[in-house]
């Protein structure tokens, strides 16, 4: 049931397209209206597997439907199909019926038979597995575009995650991939490439959002024989994985989108340089490589035109700072990743002394559309100043986590509320985190920003790779800078000594503070550093290392005085300022908090208020966790 | 030094034929250091000196020169981890969903903190940056499986699974599936 690509060679834009409509049937199927299951002449059950899904065990799922399927004798007209990442994480392992999208959610192994049963044979879908809100109601939404997850998205980047099987070229093509290599190759200069991209406004998300078309246009002027076209994939902001997703669901769009670089700037050769964390990302990017090579979409005289191009994947082995483009370059060539001082900018002297273009992922996810649809296409979707989508990484205290792809420009409010379903536990929203550990927050009373890359630089914070981390009433905005604080030191490379020295000293006086030892004059000196370090560090690590810091202190100055002042942590967090009591009044004494006590300090008589044993008391705050009516306070 | 399997790896070792002729192709390959350093981890589980050295040798580099890109990436280790290497993932996500009580619970389960392996050599333990799936938080991955959607409350069950996985694997002297699913 895994579908195997053809292979053959294909030596010109015509045997492209021949590809293309040997192959369109099933991307049709998949966009087609709903049917009946049972009466539908063809259908196609596709299934997750992405990371997210695979660690809910969506191989197994895939394995007892196909199992399934042959048990009832339907393989002639059910296939059964791995697919990319469809973002819904916290929904997963997800299966997806066509014609018509029907969203499965939390599918196991056990559920494959009445699946099939139910749905293909009898025509009524199973509706406990499908979406509700709220699971304890009975209405469910059966079409995932109806879904609210998916209302207001717009995806392009990830467009064909959850569409195609990654792992064959043929579908690759079906849905349009590779055509905008062949429109460039055979239809434009390398000047027109580079003038369409300049055209769409597309900046790089990778995180400063430099405008890609200026790094394409710098790296092409710069005269040499030999240039590189570098993919950055070490998508280190912890809570970031779009670039996985895309990875795992896309691969050919990055591969052809590297391969128009290579195009405008006349470089033959590319490299993928991807984080090692991502075993599924590598595999399937290796794979679409090996099948791009064989058709010859990759090599030499691509499509007949003389244009030669190759991609080789080089893997990360765990650094932050490789994120940073020099320091990506350094790795490469097989050395400490440690960042190098710019100028000379790498568009001038990069890998191995070689003019190179490097841009992120997501980056080149958009590229190929841009080329078959025209820059003005790509420029009138989001705002004026950030063109096209974004994909957001929504995670932390968030119902609905996973991936959220909008048009720029949307509200922190519509991605929160909207898409993401709101706080879980009736808990209050606190702020968000954008940029990661080069980012900062977004309190609750700037929820109607705009995201894009300048509403956000504005607020203090950043677009980042559209890592957003969600935080609701119970954190401590003190212990989440200080916990990127803690991440940046350990991540400096050691190079320049503001970045080694300084975040150090910022890491103490945070912790100094979270355990109670701080004073009003240790927030003045974070402050001091924080200057410091900004300016004069050499990289962009610790350039923005001291951004969580600030902006927490810019919105959330009260907790840091608290900290200090009263010796007390708001949130309840930080366990050395945290005392957990019940409250009598509010205590029903049913004794749950007792039983779920690690160190056995609460004690009671049931139906009447229990107590804490402070002395006793490892402030692990089960108790709170548990407690249904409020009653344990901090 | 209590360890002693680092030392004497015979030469003949498959391990070190395998290695020997990946480095035949990866020499002429410029900047190949650390895709040879990947490969020596993933057959002998780790990186003791004397791997370091044959790489040296292999790659014709000085072995200060290999020693510095080993110690700079966190993903390659120099000591000996367990049968079952459990990472932590730390991310974000994690960290705001309760990352640091699931490792609390890790270390005083196993009795061993990030960076050591407990006495039966079955688990080590270490803390990772984000492995991407965020949408699970807490994560973490036992031998390279990832485990999502956790509490503290469910670590002893798990480790439990774990090791009566082991069990049956040694029982059997061939590696069993043990089903681990638990709806």
């Amino acid at each position: 049931m895994t579908s195997t690509p053809t292979l053959s060679r294909i030596r010109s834009v015509a045997d492209l397209e021949a590809l293309r409509a040997a192959n369109a049937h099933a991307i049709a199927l998949r966009q087609a209206e709903a049917v009946p299951l049972n009466e539908a002449e063809e259908v196609h059950l596709l299934v997750c597997g992405g990371t997210g899904c695979q660690a809910g065990k969506s191989v197994k799922t895939r394995l007892a439907l196909e199992e399934a399927v042959r048990a009832n004798g339907l393989q002639d007209r059910v296939q059964v199909k791995q697919v990319g990442c469809f973002g819904f994480c916290r929904m997963g392992p997800v299966v997806v019926a066509h014609p018509g999208g029907t969203f499965y959610c939390e599918v196991h192994a056990k559920d494959a038979a009445e699946l099939v049963t139910s749905h293909l044979i009898d025509g009524k879908p199973v509706n406990r597995l499908l979406y509700a809100a709220n699971p304890k109601e009975k209405a469910r939404v059966a079409a995932m575009l109806d879904n609210p997850f998916y209302k207001g998205q717009m995806r392009l980047a990830l467009r064909n995650c959850g569409l195609i099987d990654p792992e064959n070229i043929d579908e690759a093509v079906a849905s349009d991939r590779w055509f905008g290599l062949a429109k460039a190759v055979t239809e434009m200069t390398p000047d027109e490439v580079v003038e369409t991209v300049l055209k769409s406004g597309l900046r790089g998300r990778g995180g400063a959002g430099f405008p890609t078309g200026r790094k394409w246009a710098m790296a092409k002027e710069n005269q040499s024989d030999v240039k590189y076209v570098l993919c950055n994939a070490d998508e280190g902001d912890p809570g970031a994985f779009m670039d996985r997703s895309v990875l795992e669901g896309d691969p050919h769009a990055i591969i052809e989108a590297m391969a128009l670089a290579g195009y405008a700037i006349g470089a033959k050769q590319g490299y993928v340089y991807v984080r090692a964390e991502y075993p599924v990302a590598i595999h399937r990017l290796g794979i679409a490589i090996r099948q791009a090579r064989e058709v010859g979409l990759l090599g030499e005289n691509i499509l007949g035109t003389g244009f030669t191009f190759d991609i080789d994947i080089r893997l990360g082995a765990g650094a932050f700072v490789c994120g940073e483009e020099t320091a990506l370059i350094a790795s490469i060539e097989g050395e400490r990743g440690m960042p190098r001082p710019r100028p000379p900018f790498p568009a001038v002297s990069g890998l191995w002394q070689k003019p190179t273009l490097n841009n992120n992922v997501e980056t080149y996810a958009n590229v190929p559309d841009i080329i078959l649809n025209g820059g003005e296409w790509y420029a009138s979707i989001g705002t004026a100043r950030s063109a096209g989508t974004k994909v957001f990484a929504v995670a932390g205290n968030i119902t609905n986590t996973g991936l959220v792809e909008v048009p720029m420009g949307t509200t922190l409010r519509e991605i929160i509320y909207g898409m993401g379903g709101g706080i879980p536990k009736n808990k209050k929203f606190k702020a968000a985190q954008t940029g990661g550990p080069s980012g900062g927050c977004i309190p609750a009373e700037l929820l109607d920003t705009p995201m894009e890359f300048d509403t956000l630089t504005a607020l203090g914070s950043m677009m980042g790779s559209g890592g957003l981390i969600v935080m609701d009433e119970s954190t401590c905005m003190v212990d989440v800078a200080r916990f990127y604080l803690e991440f940046t030191q350990e991540e400096s490379c050691g190079k320049c000594p503001p970045c080694r020295v300084g975040t150090k000293r910022m890491l103490e006086l945070l912790d100094k503070i979270t355990h109670g030892e701080g004073t009003l004059a240790d927030i003045d000196k974070l402050e001091e550093l924080a200057a410091g370090i900004k300016s004069t560090s050499l990289c962009g690590l610790g350039q923005t290392a001291p951004n969580p810091v600030l902006s927490a202190l810019k919105y959330f100055r009260e907790e840091f005085v608290a900290h200090v002042v009263e010796k007390r942590c708001p949130a309840g967090k930080c366990q050395a300022l945290t005392e957990f009591r019940i409250d009598a009044e509010l205590c029903k004494g049913c004794g749950l908090c007792a039983r779920k006590c690690p160190t056995n300090c609460i004690s009671g008589e049931i139906k009447h208020p229990f107590v804490i044993d402070a002395a006793n008391c490892a402030k692990c705050g089960n108790c709170a966790d548990v407690c249904k009516f409020g009653a344990v306070v901090h | 030094m209590t360890c002693t399997c680092s030392h004497g790896i015979a030469a003949e070792d498959p391990r070190n034929v395998e290695l020997d002729s990946f480095m035949v192709t990866a020499r002429t390959t410029p900047g190949s250091l650390i895709s040879v350093l990947h490969k020596a981890q993933q057959l002998f589980g780790y990186l003791p000196e004397e791997v370091l050295n044959r790489v040296a040798t292999g790659l014709q580099i000085p072995p200060s020169e290999v020693y510095g890109v080993v110690t700079f990436y966190n993903l390659f280790n120099t000591e000996p981890v367990g049968k079952y290497p459990i990472s932590v993932c730390m991310g974000t996500a994690c960290y705001v969903q309760g990352a640091d009580r699931v490792l609390a619970k890790l270390e005083s389960e196993l009795e061993i903190k990030p960076g050591q392996v407990t006495e039966d050599k079955m688990f080590s333990l270490e803390v990772c940056r984000c492995i991407g799936a965020c949408g699970l938080a807490p994560v973490i991955t036992i031998g390279g499986e990832v485990h999502g959607k956790l509490s503290e409350h469910d670590v002893p069950k798990l480790l439990a699974e774990i090791r009566q996985q082991a069990l049956a694997e040694s029982e059997a002297k061939v590696p069993v599936a043990v089903g681990s699913e638990h709806e």
